[in-house]
């Protein structure tokens, strides 16, 4: 069996920027600005205030419902201020501002050093909950919730999302090639929660290096398969993967888990190995900072809370004038209009790009060539869809299966005649979900 | 042929014609569906555009609804005031004399608001509000002018003018359908004949405000301390009318610092 799925797109990949530059880190130097909402879920209550000193690693803000994560400070230093910051979503967040003394003074992490057959359920719950570990591939739902389904018992696979499906972006491909003995620790770790479960690590064939050298690390371990995946996008949408890797397949009602499923992304898997076996809060990740606006495209670790603009400028500024800047990749991420934004938990790249591939075209008419149906990995009509979503049908757009959009983006990249169809169904899927809300 | 046989035939159908007339006759008074006499006399009297100001499906719906007491008798935005004390009259209720009409709470025009960045995706306002910022206007509470309000407006009383949304006050019949379809809420009901109105719906603190658009309100209170009649309040940053206590005497325009009340 190819594992791969119906549907999908092959972009120019942009990966040879970035792929063979080891992660070097970034400290910062200006002021920290950490957003109270950087998961999905009820935002986060701080628990300092203006003038507290913090130290690396503290609590600063805690999880405020179940569906929640706390937030730690990256640094040492003072609150100045919580106020409305903007950040990548380009909406103003209540966020918690703290003056980096530079010190880089550390609470002390109480790690858990036993082995993994006699870690607790429990034990590795809390402290995935106190570390703050939210999914860091871009949703950023709260990990431990994740970890904790209703139906415990019926999950059988873990996959670790590995495809790095998304153009441009490497951190997750340098996280398994420096760090592979982690990741496979983090997947034991969590394999620990699900009696009997197999994990699969899911590599797309574009890194023969990442799936030569897991293997290697793995050797005869028979809980844990690497597959390697047929390199298209969007193998690493959850969907996709699941349908890839397991034959399994759910829709925009289902959860992975009712399938008997649970997908994390690389770097969760770490974060889970740091929260557990160094007790370290979730406060660093890699960030790729690419394209070819860029002089010295690299990836980064990053403290969280970062500013956009330290980061341009530690790879090396801009070469030229960039014509887009994207957080996130170029298929799913946002374009922002501001670089004074702090990094969060789930940003993973900056892409600074020197031509605006979205402006160059004005959309002409629909020629119904039926492309944007033949790549749409969701099954459904886009052009259909966006006829509905422009004639402002809601009832209709539900009823031609709209919710079953993903976002990924293929339908606006195949298209002829360069109709922003994305944009149209995704702006619908919020008006719908809003109305639902009322 | 024979003519018996013609006979017989007219005959019969003839009979069928009559027995067939009856059961109707009988049928008809039986299963009648009492329609309520009000609601006939009310529909009568609505302007008859089924435009949907009212909410209700159509001029038949807001029949039904007055006649049943679901809704007002002032009702009907189009019919304004005539047609609601013509329909009082049958129902009973008080009816306002005050014409109203709809007004746009932005002068935040292309050359004097400021745009955070360049847009090209899909040219309609709910669908924008998708976009970073909620769109390509740096001001979050300003009209973006893709003219959604325009397009469900059934009397041809929105134009898009520079980059913003512009009532004709003569034309617009207070159906309030452009209200609901703004996805920033900026559009709102003010007497036809008010004198004063805040041209802004910025809720941002001033020196915010005065970054993104040159003609926005920065809540300094000027207007709340002058005005005699206590009739301006300034909320979230934002001076707001009570058109009950206005007397349209003109002062808060003249003291407006920034000139944003016409």
């Amino acid at each position: 069996m190819k594992y791969t799925f119906k549907g999908g797109i092959h972009p120019y990949e942009g990966k040879e920027l970035t792929m063979d530059k080891e992660i070097a880190e970034y400290l910062p130097k200006g002021d920290m600005v950490y957003p109270v909402s950087q998961h999905i879920g009820a935002p986060a209550k701080p628990v300092v205030k203006k003038g507290d000193k913090v130290l690396a690693g503290q609590l600063i803000a805690e999880a405020g419902g179940f569906v929640s994560a706390n937030i730690h400070s990256s640094v040492s230093g003072t609150v100045k201020a919580i106020e409305a910051r903007l950040t990548a979503s380009g909406s103003k967040v209540s966020s918690i501002i703290i003056e980096n003394d530079n010190k880089y003074e550390s609470v002390e992490f109480t790690p858990i050093s036993k082995p993994v057959s006699e870690l607790e359920r429990d034990e590795i719950l809390d402290a995935v909950k106190a570390a703050g570990v939210v999914g860091m591939g871009g949703a950023g739902f709260p990990t431990n919730v994740k970890l904790s389904p209703k139906n415990a018992d019926e999950i059988d696979r873990i996959i670790v999302n590995a495809s790095e499906c998304e153009p441009y972006l490497t951190s997750d491909y340098r996280r398994l090639m420096e760090q592979p003995e982690k990741i496979i620790e983090g997947l034991r770790i969590a394999l620990r929660l699900f009696k009997g479960s197999k994990g699969i690590i899911a590599v797309e064939d574009n890194k023969p290096e990442a799936i030569k050298l897991l293997r290697e690390k793995l050797g005869e371990d028979s809980d844990i398969t690497v597959h390697s995946m047929k390199t298209k996008y969007p193998e690493g949408a959850e969907r996709q993967l699941i349908y890839a890797n397991t034959g399994r397949y759910i829709n925009s009602k289902m959860l992975p888990a009712d399938v008997g499923c649970i997908v994390h992304n690389v770097d969760t898997i770490y974060s889970i190995y740091e929260a557990v076996r160094e007790g370290k809060p979730l406060i660093t990740r890699i960030v790729t900072v690419s394209g070819d606006a860029i002089e010295n495209p690299c990836n980064l670790k990053v403290r969280t809370g970062t500013s956009y603009a330290e980061l341009v400028e530690a790879a090396g500024g801009f070469k030229g004038t960039p014509a887009k800047i994207i957080s996130g990749g170029p298929m799913m991420g946002k374009a922002i209009y501001s670089l004074d934004l702090p990094v969060t938990k789930s940003s993973s790249a900056i892409l600074c790009l020197s031509r605006d591939e979205a402006s160059e075209y004005e959309p002409s008419a629909c020629i119904r060539c039926g492309r944007c149906v033949s790549v749409c990995p969701g099954r459904v009509m886009p052009n259909q869809l966006a006829r509905l979503a422009n004639a402002g049908d809601m009832d209709a757009f539900i009823k031609n299966n709209g919710m079953e959009c993903c976002e990924c983006g293929c339908c606006s990249y195949i298209c002829p005649a360069k109709r922003p169809l994305t944009q149209v169904i995704a702006g619908t899927r919020k008006l719908v979900l809003a109305n639902k809300k009322k | 042929m024979d003519i018996i046989a013609v006979l017989i035939a007219a005959a019969v159908v003839g009979a069928v014609g009559i027995l067939a007339g009856v059961l109707l006759g009988v049928a008809s008074e039986k299963f009648k569906v009492s329609v309520d006499e009000k609601e006939i006399k009310i529909r009568e009297l609505l302007p008859g555009n089924n435009c949907g100001g009212c909410g209700y499906p159509g001029c038949d719906g807001l029949a039904a609804a007055i006649a049943k007491g679901e809704a007002a008798p002032s009702g009907c935005p189009v019919g304004g005031e005539p047609t609601a004390t013509a329909i009082a009259a049958i129902v009973g209720g008080e009816v306002s004399s005050r014409k109203m009409v709809a007004h746009v709470k932005c002068a935040g025009t292309c050359e004097k608001a400021k745009e955070a960045y360049e847009y090209f995706g899909p040219k309609d306002c709910k669908l924008a509000a998708n976009a970073p910022g909620g769109g390509p206007k740096a001001c979050p509470y300003g009209c973006t002018g893709y003219g959604s309000c325009k397009a469900v407006c059934q009397f041809d009383a929105i134009q898009i003018v520079d980059g913003i949304a512009v009532i004709d006050k003569d034309k617009c019949k207070a159906c309030g359908m452009c209200v609901a379809e703004c996805p920033r809420h900026i559009i709102e009901m003010i007497p036809y004949e008010a004198e004063a109105v805040v041209d802004c719906n910025s809720k941002d603190f001033g020196k915010d405000v005065k970054a993104n658009c040159e003609v926005g309100c920065i809540g300094c209170g000027i207007c709340q301390k002058n005005c005699p009649e206590g009739a301006i309040v300034v909320e979230n940053h934002l001076a707001v009318i009570d058109y009950e206590k206005c007397t349209g005497c003109g002062t808060c325009k003249e003291k407006c610092p920034a000139k944003i009340i016409h």
